[in-house]
């Protein structure tokens, strides 16, 4: 512990330590939500689901995975936009490794604790959508290109709900900063989930649509779209997008739990224990919407185009923006 | 100040290596042969002036206008293009004319605001009012000192976002009027 702490205090070294536990970080939970979406897609379809690989339980289905996409040619079309078709991948990439910076994970556990943590979360989200879009035009496809255009439109939609929700949460906790709103929730001794009910659930269902799961898997939608924006991609490259969009789901899991679950706070745990439990408490209540994700995607039919659009702008975002108000009123009453 | 002492400052080499790449591909915007990697290239150019506020510890702003420019305007930008006529590869009527009125037209743009702000702060170094984060401070002045001027952009917005609606919305024809009454 004591060598830990030395070791942090060097910025360089520190700095080196945390982009090593991030680049092992993403693809180990990008395999562990993907052996989880085959185990319980078959379990809720009543099959076996992955099988040979490494034993009883197929644990190594996912590592096979990973091989076979090393080994694939990186195919690249031949009308396709050459350098937008290959920095693509890396931008959503980029999109999805700058969410975990501020992700809290314990008591003082956080890569970097910004002052508008859940402001920059929001932001940098973004990103992916551009790397999305810069893919679905670059395969120089028209399935593609219609996916990409499909994800533009869902989360210029989504974007508002999801910021209106958790800035309710952000007029509840008085701070933007990511350990700040846990903290709140330590202090205010219950979960803010309690009382923003309806920012929770309107956050989950744009969160859903941002990440573009069933049942608003429209931009991939395969079969209307073939892949959508994925359906040119292979290889490694394909493998980007495929982790990544697993890493989100964790890391938007993981900021729904900070804003609306309590983060690494459970009630009744001492605090010399949350220095150690912290981080497998997140895990674990992130794990629990990621669960709640995989069982949407096998139980729900895809909406439709326009059904989509009217539930965004009709329902969620005059919702979310009367729980906005509500909260002020609220705040400033009592 | 010399050149050779600016340089010698560490946070000088940091604002070059952001400063410099943002220049390129704000050139890169207007030079572009592509629209689509033009609108690309404006992504880049908004990341790196963000990046430039970052320098500054203006937090806020940096990730406001990643939020607001990258998150949304560019977006929209490129659903436009992609939605009308984006084909790949060059197009080579694109930024051929009229280079010289909009280049000396940008050179006097950027010789007024250099001479407005030398003019304004000159030398002279800012210093930070008040207690807390930037961001604290920023939302503070904007709820007190700046409420009016705030108010007005609030409503100003408001009144885009109803003439936005008004332009965009088609009134139904008395016959139209009628289908729909039937159903």
């Amino acid at each position: 512990m004591e060598l830990l702490t030395d070791l942090m205090s060097n910025f360089w070294i520190a700095l080196v330590l945390k982009l090593l536990v991030v680049a092992l970080i993403i693809p180990l939970i990008g395999m562990v939500i993907g052996f989880a979406e085959m185990k319980l897609s078959a379990k809720m379809q009543a099959r076996v689901g992955p099988y040979f690989a490494g034993g009883r339980w197929g644990w190594a289905q996912l590592i096979a995975d990973g091989v076979k996409f090393f080994q694939k040619e990186d195919l690249i079309p031949r009308d396709a936009d050459r350098p937008v078709f290959k920095v693509a991948p890396i931008v959503v990439m980029a999109g999805t490794v700058a969410l975990f910076v501020v992700i809290p994970w314990g008591p003082g556990v956080i890569f970097r604790d910004l002052d508008i943590g859940i402001f920059y979360a929001l932001a940098i989200s973004s990103l992916t959508t551009v790397g999305v879009l810069m893919a679905g035009w670059a395969s120089g496809n028209k399935y593609s290109l219609i996916g990409g255009l499909r994800a533009a439109g869902q989360l210029i939609a989504y974007e508002l709900p999801l910021v209106f929700s958790a800035v309710a949460v952000v007029i509840m906790a008085g701070t933007m900063s990511m350990q700040g709103i846990v903290e709140a929730q330590v202090s205010a001794g219950y979960p803010f989930v309690l009382l923003q009910l309806v920012g929770f659930v309107v956050f989950m269902i744009a969160a859903l649509a941002e990440l573009s799961r069933i049942p608003f898997d429209l931009p991939i939608a395969e079969s209307e779209l073939v892949m959508g924006y994925l359906t040119e991609y292979s290889g490694f490259r394909f493998l980007f997008f495929f982790l990544a969009e697993f890493a989100n789901m964790f890391s938007m899991s993981a900021i729904a739990v900070t804003l609306f679950l309590g983060g690494w706070h459970l009630p009744g745990i001492p605090a010399d224990v949350l220095e150690f439990a912290g981080p497998l408490i997140l895990i674990g209540k992130s794990f629990l919407l990621v669960f709640a994700m995989i069982w949407f995607r096998w139980t729900f039919p895809r909406v439709r185009q326009d059904q989509l659009q009217s539930l965004a702008w009709k329902w969620l975002i005059p919702i979310s923006l009367a729980n906005v108000i509500l909260t002020g009123v609220f705040k400033v009453v009592l | 100040m010399t050149f050779a002492d600016w340089i010698a400052e560490p946070v000088n080499w940091a604002f070059l290596a952001i400063a410099l790449p943002t220049l390129f591909c704000g050139f890169r915007v207007v030079t572009a042969r592509n629209v689509v990697h033009a609108a690309l290239f404006l992504v880049a150019t908004m990341g790196g002036v963000a990046a430039l506020f970052l320098l500054l510890s203006a937090e806020f702003v940096a990730w406001a206008l990643v939020l607001i420019y990258v998150g949304a305007v560019i977006i929209l930008l490129l659903f436009g293009i992609m939605i009308t006529r984006a084909p790949t590869g060059i197009d080579w009527t694109l930024s051929g004319e009229q280079q010289i009125i909009p280049g000396v037209l940008a050179l006097a743009l950027f010789a007024l605001i250099t001479w407005a702000s030398l003019e304004a702060f000159g030398t002279s170094t800012l210093t930070v009012v008040g207690e807390g984060s930037s961001t604290e401070l920023l939302g503070r002045m904007l709820v007190t000192r700046f409420v009016i001027p705030f108010e007005v952009v609030g409503f100003v917005l408001l009144g885009a976002l109803i003439g936005g609606i008004t332009i965009a919305r088609r009134d139904l024809t008395p016959l139209e009027e009628e289908q729909r009454g039937a159903v």
